[in-house]
């Protein structure tokens, strides 16, 4: 079988200066990957490359098979790979109901949009509660939430999310960290970043470390949870 | 007093026209971040394209089978110009840095005044409209042209047209989303240049509404008629809050009623009198412009830049 994404050799830059510098991992469907390691590591423009808003130097991005390495950000998202960007970016000025709609943009099926907006605000039932308020008005765990519920709306075959506990207060983190275990549990195949290497590799079934553009280590979410310069370096342990 | 009703009236009229135009270069500012300087000739091709459409047709037609076909060939002139453009002009600019696509707004402005200059038939002077039948009406003490009603159901109309588009319409949420986050619209499958040629189509349309309305109400097109135009009707989308819609209009209102009612009744402030020309109307339309500026700098009805974060 082959993988829901294969990335080779991505290169990626900023005029001169090269950002990712030829990394290769691949997901298979369901499961979780995890993207974990320091600020300017990479991890960020990988995700944006790969969900078009960025082109790649070099290298190939497959997804369904299909190379997506030239496309455009609004064809990469109909063939089902959404991203929930760093920093939430939720479009604060519309109402949270404006903001799932805007997830669902490329789908046509009213039926199943409203059926979904109703799944969202069951899995957050706070968005519900607020659905015609602006969405600038949500705290920033709820507004991870609407980013996450917005994701979902596109039905993805693969959702990227992009440090969604980042500036979380830790039981909003949970909470995000649960509902990242419930998506997984149905079957959600996830690539995550995450700075919380604790929480990321506790639940992820593949994870690899990003260090200044490349991927230095690789394995699975318990094995990179266990091993020692994984513990000393992102762990916080001596 | 002299006539005040009469002088809102011209005034707000006037503005009206303005805001017609000003709509065009907030919603373009608010989506691509461009002061589209070429806007003011966007308007003139349009009252040039509904020239057309009425010489063509001959005088023989009926007034009511012209006037629709010449707004409508007023929209289509403008908008194809506009997409024209922005495909040939502004769109390999996208990622240039900002002066770039200002100093080619100016200079495709230049290049369209010329164009009708040069290759429209007898365009060098002012080239003879025609007029609305019927009027003027007596409202009151008030005296209302046909072309009024033209300017006022247009501006009506569009504003509502616009409102609804933008609030209520697919296209429309993708605009709005584009204006706050481009890169995030994206990510939700938006096509974000279809978005920014939508923008720029949309804006046309209503200048080319505008080009008829100036064309019906003062006789005459002249190939520079956008450009003293545009400039005013730029500061309204200033004035108003650039990016808001609703802010367009209002400050093509404003703009419209002071230039109208400070070249009457300046005049009546002592010592003043010679401040009151047409001319100086102008600068008193600036000067209002700077005072609103001065106290909300987003504008009347603009957000604040940290709103857009």
């Amino acid at each position: 079988m082959t993988a829901l994404l294969e990335v080779e050799d991505l290169r990626v830059a900023y005029g001169k200066i090269e950002a990712v510098k030829g990394i290769s991992f691949s997901i298979e469907e369901g499961q979780v990957v995890t993207l974990i390691g320091t600020n300017g590591a990479g991890k960020t423009t990988t995700l944006r490359t790969l969900s078009g808003l960025l082109k790649p130097t070099s290298g190939s991005v497959t997804f369904k098979g299909e190379r997506i390495d030239g496309k455009q950000a609004h064809e990469i998202v109909q063939m089902g790979l959404a991203h929930s960007p760093e920093g939430r970016r939720i479009f604060a000025r519309m109402t949270i109901e404006e903001n799932l709609l805007l997830g669902a943009f490329l789908r046509r099926d009213q039926a199943g949009i409203q059926a979904d907006i109703r799944h969202a605000y069951d899995l957050f039932p706070i968005l519900g509660e607020r659905r015609k308020q602006a969405a600038g008005t949500l705290s920033g765990g709820e507004q991870q939430m609407l980013a996450m519920g917005r994701a979902l709306m596109s039905q993805p075959k693969l959702l990227m999310l992009d440090e969604p506990s980042m500036g979380l207060s830790p039981i909003m983190m949970q909470k995000i960290m649960s509902t990242i275990t419930e998506l997984r549990q149905g079957g959600m195949t996830i690539l995550l970043v995450e700075q919380n290497a604790q929480a990321a590799l506790s639940l992820a079934d593949q994870g690899h470390v990003m260090e200044v553009g490349r991927i230095s280590l690789s394995g699975t979410g318990a094995d990179l949870l266990h091993d020692e310069s994984v513990r000393k370096a992102y762990l916080g342990e001596d | 007093m002299h006539e005040l009703p009469q002088n809102l009236v011209n005034g707000l009229l006037l503005g009206a026209t303005y805001g017609l135009i000003a709509v065009g270069y907030t919603i373009v500012y608010g989506i691509v971040q461009l002061i589209n300087f070429a806007h003011g000739e966007i308007f003139m091709t349009g009252a040039f394209g509904a020239l057309s459409v009425y010489l063509g047709l001959g005088s023989g037609t009926s007034m009511w089978i012209t006037i629709p076909l010449m707004i409508l060939g007023a929209i289509v002139t403008s908008t194809v110009i506009a997409v024209l453009t922005e495909r040939l002009a502004y769109r390999p600019l996208r990622n240039a840095p900002r002066l770039a696509p200002l100093i080619t707004a100016i200079g495709v402005s230049i290049t369209l005044q010329q164009l009708v200059w040069g290759f429209y038939p007898s365009a060098k002077s002012p080239r003879v409209f025609p007029s609305l039948p019927g009027g003027p009406y007596h409202i009151g003490s008030i005296l209302i042209q046909s072309s009024d009603i033209f300017v006022l159901v247009a501006a009506v109309l569009s504003t509502l047209f616009l409102a609804y588009f933008v609030r209520s319409t697919r296209t429309g949420r993708a605009m709005q989303a584009t204006a706050q986050d481009p890169d995030t619209a994206k990510l939700m499958g938006i096509n974000t240049d279809r978005v920014i040629v939508i923008a720029f189509a949309l804006g046309a349309a209503f200048a080319g509404i505008a080009g008829v309305a100036w064309g019906l109400r003062y006789g005459e097109i002249k190939f520079d008629m956008g450009f003293l135009t545009g400039l005013y009707a730029f500061t309204a989308a200033v004035l108003g809050g650039i990016g808001n819609i609703y802010g367009a209009m209002l400050g093509g209102l404003v703009l419209g009623l002071v230039q109208n009612l400070t070249a009457i009744y300046i005049a009546d402030i002592p010592g003043m009198s010679q401040f009151s020309s047409q001319s100086w109307s102008s600068v008193w339309a600036f000067v209002i412009l700077i005072l609103v500026l001065m106290v909300r700098p987003q504008g009347l009805l603009g957000e604040r830049v940290a709103d857009r974060a």
